[in-house]
């Protein structure tokens, strides 16, 4: 059965500046079958939260934050503080806890 | 499933190497991270013992990461360093103020004396003052241009070695390409060197030349170093921001290819029979240039003519504009113009010492008094020299060159020329200075005050302006002119006097 899952997600490098330069909030994301209607899966990956960021969190540009279905190149994602290359990127599945950090290479100084 | 970090040293990988793909747990990365600066450092001989060396600090990741980690080496290595940060305050209200911050921040963390050194410090003009002047519109060109020089001329100041900036290897690949793009070759030519610098300029190194910026910003995150970062800095449409673009794509792909355009722009060879455009130094000003009067100096002679345009766009539309200005002015106003160039110029002096600006040039006098200011780079003192010669043989001068209006026709002036020149100085905003402007004792005296340069004075007590959409990260490390990556406007001045 899908349910809701709580996690930590976190800006850092000026990728904040997208998200109302708040850098670290709680989440809390329904049951993906709520979210998504026609998902097969249980599980919310991250190739759906950024789905649901980009319809609840980011305002404006989201062509600064998102390239087709991933995050723009130059942005990195940290799954629990670990680079998700070393993950599965976009299919890891998202536990209960977890923190996501997006830090942008993009942004200036 | 946690990965093994690839070194077997039993701990947890944290992140993917770009450059090598190596599963690395944050110890083995740091190592390796710090490890290979330290060999870029040492292969590519970027000091020596017992050198003072200018950390240009902007507070971004790039130039905090570059101070972070040339204090670890300094002391793992025993280099014999002495760093110093070196920031550039120019002036625009409300933008400064927290990457400032950041670097004041970094200068305790890392007990490394810092010098904030402001545009006005540096040209007589803050970024706020100019832009009264020219308008929002045409900004850019001036950030840019006179950012380009800060550096040296801040350098010059703290009497350094060398400039070490934060170009990563990122940076570099994109301005391989981007000259690539512009049929850039000279730049093209010299953007992959780790170190430059003609002779008698100081030079700049690049310690991270080959340190990814993943690996910058991973480095900074795991070592929770405080860095500052601004608004996004390119727009995904300007021409440099297609480029850079194109690069991340490529990168995200095959993050080898960032190294593999480096490697291309090292080992490039240019055909003899193109032409270069030479590298010299400005006539007026003694920093490089391309052309015979540096962009810095033609700007600020728009500035202090009152033709703050001059310098921006085509050089045959300044020509006219020059030529326009002159025969609309009478001989009064010329002078009290000049006059108001002389006293500026004055103030710069004093208030820079090692640093002269700008030069005015009287149609009506052929002989006009040379007046060289030197400032011995020992002593930090100055001498005055005054001599009759005519103007261009003082390039070989090794420091503050200007061409004096001359003094002789001065004496004439009248009342009515005066009451306008306080009236541009008004409007200039330029405080009127009591020392007159021939007074070679007074001018001596001010001069050693100020040049008594002291580094170790880290916290300077002027008040930091902003702006912001410059990115000075960026604009520190470009070789061109653009003001940043965001307007992506490619310098267009291209003036013979
Ligand atoms: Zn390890
Ligand atoms: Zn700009
Ligand atoms: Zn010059």
């Amino acid at each position: 059965m899908a349910h809701p899952i709580k996690l930590q997600i976190q800006f850092g490098g000026g990728a904040e500046l997208l998200f109302d330069s708040i850098k670290s909030r709680t989440i809390e994301l329904p049951a993906i079958d709520k979210y998504f209607p026609e998902c097969q899966r249980e599980k919310w990956t991250i190739k759906e939260l950024l789905v649901w960021m980009k319809d609840n969190l980011l305002r404006e540009r989201p062509e600064l934050f998102l390239q087709g279905d991933s995050v723009r190149p130059g942005i990195l994602v940290l799954v629990n503080d670990t680079d998700w290359e070393l993950y599965d990127e976009l299919s890891y599945e998202l536990l209960e806890g977890d923190t996501i950090a997006f830090i942008s290479t993009l942004h200036g100084g | 499933m946690p990965v093994p970090c690839a070194t077997g040293c039993g701990r947890n990988a944290s992140l993917k190497r770009p450059k090598t793909g190596d599963a690395l747990c944050k110890e083995c990365f740091f190592w390796a991270f710090e490890t290979e600066i330290h060999f870029t450092i040492t292969r590519g001989e970027l000091f020596n013992r017992g050198d003072s060396v200018a950390v240009a600090a902007s507070g971004g990741k790039d130039s905090t990461v570059l101070a972070h980690v040339l204090k670890t080496l300094n002391e793992r290595y025993n280099y014999g360093l002495n760093l110093i940060l070196l920031s550039i305050d120019e002036g625009i209200t409300g933008y400064r103020d927290d990457s400032l911050e950041t670097v004041m921040q970094n200068s305790a963390d890392y007990v490394m004396p810092l010098k904030i050194l402001s545009y006005k410090d540096l040209y007589g003009w803050t970024m706020d003052e100019i832009v009264a002047q020219i308008g929002r519109k045409n900004n850019c060109t001036f950030c840019g241009v006179f950012r380009r020089q800060a550096l040296d001329r801040g350098a010059a100041l703290l009497n350094v070695k060398c400039i070490a900036t934060g170009h990563n290897a990122d940076d570099i690949a994109e301005t391989v390409l981007m000259n690539v793009l512009r049929g850039d070759i000279a730049r093209l030519k010299r953007c992959t060197a780790i170190s430059t610098g003609s002779e008698g300029t100081i030079p700049r190194v690049k310690p991270l030349k080959y340190s990814y910026e993943k690996e910058i910003v991973m480095y900074a995150h795991y070592k929770k170093l405080v860095y500052f970062s601004t608004e996004c800095v390119f727009a995904p449409n300007a021409y440099r921001g297609h480029a850079r673009a194109l690069l991340k794509d490529l990168e995200k792909i095959r993050p080898t290819c960032i190294m593999d355009i480096i490697y291309s722009g090292e080992t490039m060879s240019v055909k003899e029979e193109v032409t270069l455009p030479t590298q010299r130094t400005c006539s007026r000003c003694n920093f490089v240039s391309s052309q015979e009067v540096c962009k810095a100096c033609v700007l600020l002679e728009g500035l202090n003519k009152g033709l703050p345009k001059l310098g921006i766009g085509k050089s045959s539309k300044a020509k006219r504009m020059l030529e326009e200005y002159n025969a609309k002015q009478n001989d009064s106003l010329q002078e009290a113009i000049s006059e108001i160039n002389d006293e500026f110029k004055k103030n710069n002096c004093i208030s820079k010492g090692k640093v002269c600006k700008s030069n005015c040039k009287s149609k009506e006098n052929k002989h006009s008094t040379t007046d060289l200011n030197t400032v011995d780079a020992n002593t930090n003192s100055c001498e005055q020299v005054h001599s009759n010669e005519v103007t261009d043989d003082n390039k070989e001068t090794k420091c503050c060159n200007k061409k004096q209006y001359c003094t002789n026709k001065k004496t004439n002036e009248t009342n009515e020329s005066n009451s306008k020149a306080e009236k541009l100085l008004a409007e200039y905003g330029i405080p009127e200075s009591s020392d007159k402007p021939n007074s070679i004792e007074e001018t001596n005296s001010s001069q050693d005050k100020v040049c008594e340069i002291d580094v170790s004075n880290s916290v300077d007590n002027e008040e930091f302006d902003v702006d912001l959409h410059t990115n000075d990260e960026v604009i520190l490390k470009e070789e061109d002119n653009t003001c940043a990556g965001a307007c992506g406007k490619v310098d267009s001045l291209h003036i013979g006097f």
